[in-house]
């Protein structure tokens, strides 16, 4: 089987911190992480290409230092590697990025299997897996927490729902987005692994390598416009009750009752 | 029909034909020919193996003055509107009337005539039906091949999903087909200078971001279910219309072979409830969620969960609230035993009334509380309930 891995390079929003005096974002020492979904997305497909044969290659686009989110993938297990990465692609939306993401695919061959992370965390938008899975003409299930099995022609897999989880038959090719299952452990890859990594295929790929619409990338190439970003009004400063319990309940009821939230 | 066109790459398999939800192909002299009933949907183009189908589409400027009237996609689960539905439809009068333009839903599924009333009394000028049999479970390739017809052949101006499982699978990909541009999870929605001012968090709720789609139409975006409020019934003049599908079971790629029901699915779901009791790792143990679902259910609210509760068994996936689980945003959130991580506050921090009780008065979870008890949940939380219990009595007398 042959499968596709689409992973991002993130700030870790865990270590973003607003300035407290002028309310903007720090980002200065921010660190860049492999998009935590997309980790998952990669493990799971290494799990299966152990279990059914065939090979894993991951793909980016970003930045030049995107290279180190797919390094990681590649000592995770990943067989092959390609970066995109051209100031043509930067600043693109998730449209322009699904129209780009899906010439590249097109590009780097046939595959049975796309998997996406459920969203990417620096925007949380959970739409580039669907766009390029339209883009390539296939099949998509979402929210997936585990592939179940592989037959040929089909795979089934274990999809989040609101009332609970749907077990779901698609055919292949069809891409998955995954949403990490709670027991799932992050780890980081041994030694070996990362110094194995370095021998496997890693090609760069710019504007012309891929072809295709320039009007459709990037900045210019991106339906949406963001034309302001500020910091969310703060909450005003909360009371903290640190008495016997007796005390603080009834203070908290006084507050309930005095927000009409009671 | 105009803006499709079928090459010399036809061999007339006959795929087409079948493939097309509105029954708008035909096969003449052994080639496809498309009929008047065309909505340029796409589902042809993309089963054709043959690159034989065409449509023209552009992404660039288009005339924008065309389209008109603020639609909905309006959920529905089990037979009834889900509540975002109703939230939907309420800002989608609101901007409706701000642009003096029309309110429209759509409503897909299996046998929805009573949803397709009750959106016209809520305000929906026009409801677009659907039915079928194979729309009675969601598959992204029906629902948007119908979406995507519906869009192109009526031309609205604003499209609003919910920002759900399902609103978040579908959109995007309706957003594929017709090359526009799509906002996800808009807690914020308004008209600047005629066109759709869309507000959404980023970077883990740290920062907002206002975004316009200037140059695409219709201007879509997904939206945070609780944040808007349900309106009145409207009594605005209103017009059912049925839209005829036509499905084969293969042009659906996805088919849902069991349903797992999670435990408490007949419970209360937590993005549909005004009051929220969550639990973490401080609960310490299964046992002690009674003390959780006793509260919730004192206040008609629901149980959540930190990412370790589920973790831990102590309840299931569908009560997690965060980042890999649900985002919520009700009236009252109760934080019970939850530290405020980063992943989970972005679940809820935008819920109007935080009270969180935690037993290390650092704990993170108190900068976005509005009331914070310092103290152990196993001791408040019994006095808590007690106190509430008294209140609710009095005032249902
Ligand atoms: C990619 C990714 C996605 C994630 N998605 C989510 C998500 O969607 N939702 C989510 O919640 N987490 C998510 N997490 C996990 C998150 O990082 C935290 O691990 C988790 O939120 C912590 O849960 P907690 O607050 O219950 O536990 P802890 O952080 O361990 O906090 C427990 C708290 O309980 C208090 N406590 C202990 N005993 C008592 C007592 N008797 N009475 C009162 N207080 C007590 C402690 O002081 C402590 O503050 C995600 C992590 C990753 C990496
Ligand atoms: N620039 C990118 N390069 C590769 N994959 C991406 C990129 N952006 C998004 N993706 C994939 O799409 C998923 C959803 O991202 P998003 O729609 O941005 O939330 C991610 O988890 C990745 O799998």
């Amino acid at each position: 089987m042959e499968i596709l891995v689409c992973v991002k390079q993130v700030p870790d929003t865990t270590e973003v911190k607003v300035d407290p005096k002028t309310g903007t974002l720090i980002r200065d020492g921010v660190p860049s992480i492999l998009n935590p979904f997309d980790q998952f997305a990669l493990e799971e497909s290494v799990r299966l290409k152990n279990q059914y044969g065939g090979n894993v290659t991951v793909i980016s686009m970003g930045p030049p230092q995107a290279r180190t989110a797919l390094m990681k993938c590649l000592a995770l297990g990943a067989d092959r590697a390609i970066l995109l990465s051209d100031r043509t692609f930067a600043g693109a939306d998730t449209w322009a990025t699904a129209y780009t993401l899906a010439l590249a695919i097109q590009k780097a061959g046939k595959f049975d299997l796309i998997m996406c992370g459920q969203q990417a965390i620096d925007g949380d938008t959970a739409q580039v897996g669907p766009e390029i899975a339209h883009n390539l003409g296939m099949a998509q299930v979402t929210y997936v927490e585990k592939v179940e099995s592989v037959e040929a022609g089909k795979i089934t897999v274990k999809s989040i729902f609101e009332d609970g989880y749907h077990i779901i038959e698609a055919k292949t090719p069809v891409l998955l987005t995954c949403n990490t299952p709670s027991s799932f452990q992050y780890g980081n890859p041994p030694m070996m692994a990362i110094m194995k990594a370095g021998k496997k295929p890693f090609d760069t790929w710019t504007y012309n390598e891929i072809g295709g619409d320039k009007a459709k990338m990037g900045l210019c190439g991106s339906p949406t416009q963001v034309v302001r970003v500020y910091s969310p009004p703060t909450r005003g400063k909360g009371i903290l009750l640190n008495e016997p319990a007796d005390g603080a309940v009834k203070k908290l009821i006084e507050a309930m009752r005095e927000k009409k939230v009671v | 029909m105009a803006g499709i066109n079928i090459n010399e790459k036809c061999v007339g398999c006959g795929i087409c034909v079948k493939i097309c939800p509105f029954g708008a192909i035909s096969l003449v002299n052994k080639k496809a020919v498309i009929g008047d009933a065309c909505t340029l949907c796409g589902a042809c183009e993309s089963s054709c193996k043959f690159g034989a189908i065409q449509i023209e589409r552009c992404v660039g400027k288009v005339d924008t003055s065309q389209f008109k009237g603020v639609w909905i996609f309006a959920e529905a689960h089990e037979g009834k509107l889900k509540n975002v539905a109703f939230e939907l439809l309420g800002k989608a009068r609101d901007l409706a009337k701000e642009l003096n333009q029309e309110v429209g839903a759509l409503i897909l599924g299996k046998n929805v005539k009573p949803l397709a009333q009750e959106l016209a009394k809520f305000g929906a000028n026009k409801v677009y039906i659907a039915e079928h049999l194979l729309l009675e479970d969601y598959s992204t390739d029906a629902y948007s091949n119908i979406i995507v017809g519906l869009i192109s052949k009526h031309k609205p101006n604003i499209v609003l999903y919910p920002a759900t499982r399902i609103g978040r699978d579908l959109a995007p990909r309706v957003a594929a087909a017709l090359n526009l541009g799509l906002t996800a999870d808009c807690t914020g929605l308004s008209i600047k200078d005629g066109l759709l001012l869309q507000t959404r968090p980023a970077f883990g709720g740290n920062i907002m971001a206002d975004i316009l789609c200037p140059n695409t139409r219709p201007q879509m975006a997904t939206v945070r279910p609780n944040v808007f409020k349900k309106p009145e019934p409207s009594g605005a003049a209103h017009e059912i219309i049925g839209v005829p599908v036509k499905l084969e079971p293969f042009a659906i790629r996805t088919k849902t072979k069991e349903i797992i029901k999670s435990e408490a699915s007949g419970a209360k779901k937590i993005d549909e409830v005004d009051v929220i009791v969550a639990g973490g790792r401080g609960m310490e143990c299964k046992e002690n969620f009674k003390l959780l679902e006793e509260l919730a259910e004192t206040l008609g609210g629901a149980v959540g969960a930190s990412r370790v509760a589920v973790e831990n068994g102590w309840i299931p996936k569908a009560h997690q609230v965060g980042q890999s689980g649900t985002t919520v945003s009700p009236k009252v959130y109760i934080a019970c035993g939850i530290s405020g991580t980063i992943q989970h506050l972005v679940g809820m921090k935008d819920s109007k009334f935080i009270i969180a009780i935690n037993k290390d008065p650092a704990a993170p979870i108190f900068n976005f509380s509005d009331v914070g008890i310092v103290g152990d949940v196993k001791e408040v939380l019994p006095k808590l309930k007690e106190e509430i219990a008294k209140i609710v009595k009095a005032s249902g007398q």
